[in-house]
């Protein structure tokens, strides 16, 4: 229903289009600026390739990318390509058991009982005061390493039937190495885990109290009221904050190399060694790194982008 | 004397050491408007928030059809699902459209099925005259719309009492009045409602009673003929001097 407004002032001055917007938002001394940052890396370039005659030689690199079976003639990965399958696996399984472990206790700091927020505020402050290298060490050596042998999940893997045991082995990789896999991943995601939780509550927080009170003002429970409107709301605000973490949690999952998890960064300190080829293998690794990452948070950045207009 | 619908009596509250309802008696009957006014911090929103049991009491009873509210969160949601309230901030969902606001919680608390809760929630956005607005999210519209939206939802439980806290405080001049025509045809209609404002036009033309706090006590209660013409006490005649 349009209500009849005496006197609109639109008639007075009649509209007119608006001027055309500017084209790029480039000029002549963005240009400049462009130019001199190329060549002083151009510089830079030419005079370290002087400083350390280097002399590349990525055909001894190749082979542990894809080698040929000796007995059937067949391709098969190598470690590098074996190691970044681990390091994918544990950035998947990582991401999903870091993110469980944010809700629950993103849930917990904010509860109002006392116990909870206790506990899930110790963990956080743990972990989060502890440099991540030493909390690898201390969580691998310490504590992981009682529990887990007693779990003996290679054991139980090997008497599942084979067809299980192929899909667990695409899923988790081979089964010699399920124990160590295993200890990669509780590792990285209780490590992730703590970051994952200050965002979640910084997200509870940050979903205004009328809304809960609104929830409760209808007769809705509290159930209802979180799993409808505050979780969702709290859940979208988070998500740029989120798909850094997970980010990191990708680029952290080098970290549990030094406990022998055979993930990319383990695979290329094994292939520089046999190779001595420290610049190829490193600079091929970063690239890996950076590809995974790139496509990862493009992807998040879309989702972001469709969420945003879905507003 | 029927049985009021509200009865409240010996009020007490404290938030810390501040004492913000001190031993308030007020009594409601049903189709009854009752607006409560008095300067800010004087525990009218408090007061109004107690009934639903958004605040908890200390001290003192209140009674729903002659039935004790108690510290029981079964019987609160109860209570909470047969009043309505209408927030200063509108607090609709944000993330959810406007029918989408009015459905989830007929849907989930009064167990409707989706069809019988859009046809309902469509029904009172065409009574508080905003229909067209039904699929937009409430970002999108303005503030009297946003507040008209609001009361829609709250009407959609099918209460027995409205409470508004301030439901045009946060509002533009301009659009004060949609959101007031609209209370005003709800009073109309017999709705019992409670309501925290400081339009004295609004009050002068649609209350049966008007009460006046100040530092969590009533102070005093009266028709609004009586009330604005001749009030008893020196604090209620200031208060009318300053805002009139």
């Amino acid at each position: 229903m349009r209500e009849n407004i005496p006197d609109q002032p639109g008639s007075l001055i009649a509209p007119r289009p608006a001027p055309p917007e500017r084209k790029l938002p480039w000029g002549r001394l963005d240009a400049f600026w462009l130019l001199l940052i190329a060549a002083l890396l151009a510089a830079g370039a030419l005079r370290a390739q002087g400083a350390f005659s280097y002399e590349w030689n990525w055909s001894s690199v190749w082979p542990y990318i894809i080698k040929t079976d000796p007995k059937t003639g067949q391709w098969a990965p190598n470690l590098l390509v074996q190691g970044l399958l681990t390091t994918l696996r544990l950035a998947l399984w990582g991401m999903a058991l870091a993110l469980a472990i944010g809700l629950l206790m993103g849930w917990m700091r904010n509860h109002p009982r006392l116990l909870l927020r206790l506990i899930s505020a110790s963990y956080v402050m743990t972990v989060r005061n502890i440099p991540p290298v030493v909390f690898v060490f201390v969580f691998v050596y310490f504590i992981a390493s009682q529990f887990m042998p007693s779990l003996a999940l290679d054991q139980r893997l090997s008497e599942l039937p084979a067809s299980a045991q192929e899909v667990l082995a695409v899923l988790f990789g081979p089964a010699a190495l399920i124990n160590n896999f295993f200890l990669g991943l509780v590792c990285l995601s209780v490590f992730s885990g703590a970051y994952v939780t200050e965002i979640v509550r910084a997200g509870l927080q940050a979903v205004p109290p009328g809304q809960a009170e609104a929830t409760r003002s209808l007769g809705m429970s509290e159930g209802d009221s979180l799993r409808f409107v505050v979780w969702p709301q709290a859940l979208r605000q988070v998500l740029p904050a989120l798909s850094g973490q997970f980010i990191q949690l990708i680029k952290d999952s080098s970290l549990v190399s030094l406990v022998s998890i055979q993930e990319l960064t383990f695979m290329a300190q094994d292939v520089q060694v046999s190779t001595q080829r420290v610049f190829e293998v490193f600079v091929l690794t970063a690239a890996v790194y950076f590809c995974i990452c790139f496509v990862l948070s493009q992807s998040l950045a879309y989702l972001e982008r469709r969420h945003a207009r879905a507003r | 004397m029927s049985q009021a619908l509200i009865q409240i009596e010996g009020l007490n509250k404290w938030f810390g050491q501040h004492h913000v309802l001190r031993d308030i008696h007020l009594s409601v009957q049903a189709g009854q408007k009752v607006v409560i006014c008095g300067p800010s911090g004087s525990g009218k929103s408090t007061l109004i928030r107690c009934l639903n049991q958004l605040e908890l009491h200390q001290e003192g009873s209140i009674r729903f059809e002659g039935r004790l509210i108690e510290d029981d969160a079964a019987q609160r949601q109860q209570l909470r699902r047969q009043m309505g309230m209408v927030f200063q901030q509108f607090n609709l969902f944000g993330h959810l459209s406007v029918l989408q606001n009015c459905v989830l919680p007929q849907m989930r608390v009064l167990g409707l099925s989706q069809a019988q809760a859009r046809e309902r929630a469509m029904q009172l956005l065409e009574r508080v005259r905003i229909p067209e607005q039904a699929d937009k999210f409430p970002a999108q519209l303005s503030g009297g719309q946003q507040q008209r939206v609001a009361i829609a939802r709250s009407l959609c439980m099918q209460p027995k009492v409205m409470l508004f806290d301030e439901p045009t405080s946060a509002l533009d001049p301009e659009m004060i009045k949609e959101v007031l025509d609209v209370m005003t045809e709800l009073a109309e209609s017999g709705m019992t409602m409670l309501c925290v404002t400081h339009e004295m036009g609004f009050a002068r033309r649609v209350a049966d009673s008007v009460v006046f706090m100040d530092q969590g006590c009533l102070v005093e209660q009266a028709a609004p003929e009586e009330f604005f013409s001749k009030p008893r006490s020196a604090r209620t005649r200031y208060f009318l001097a300053k805002i009139l």
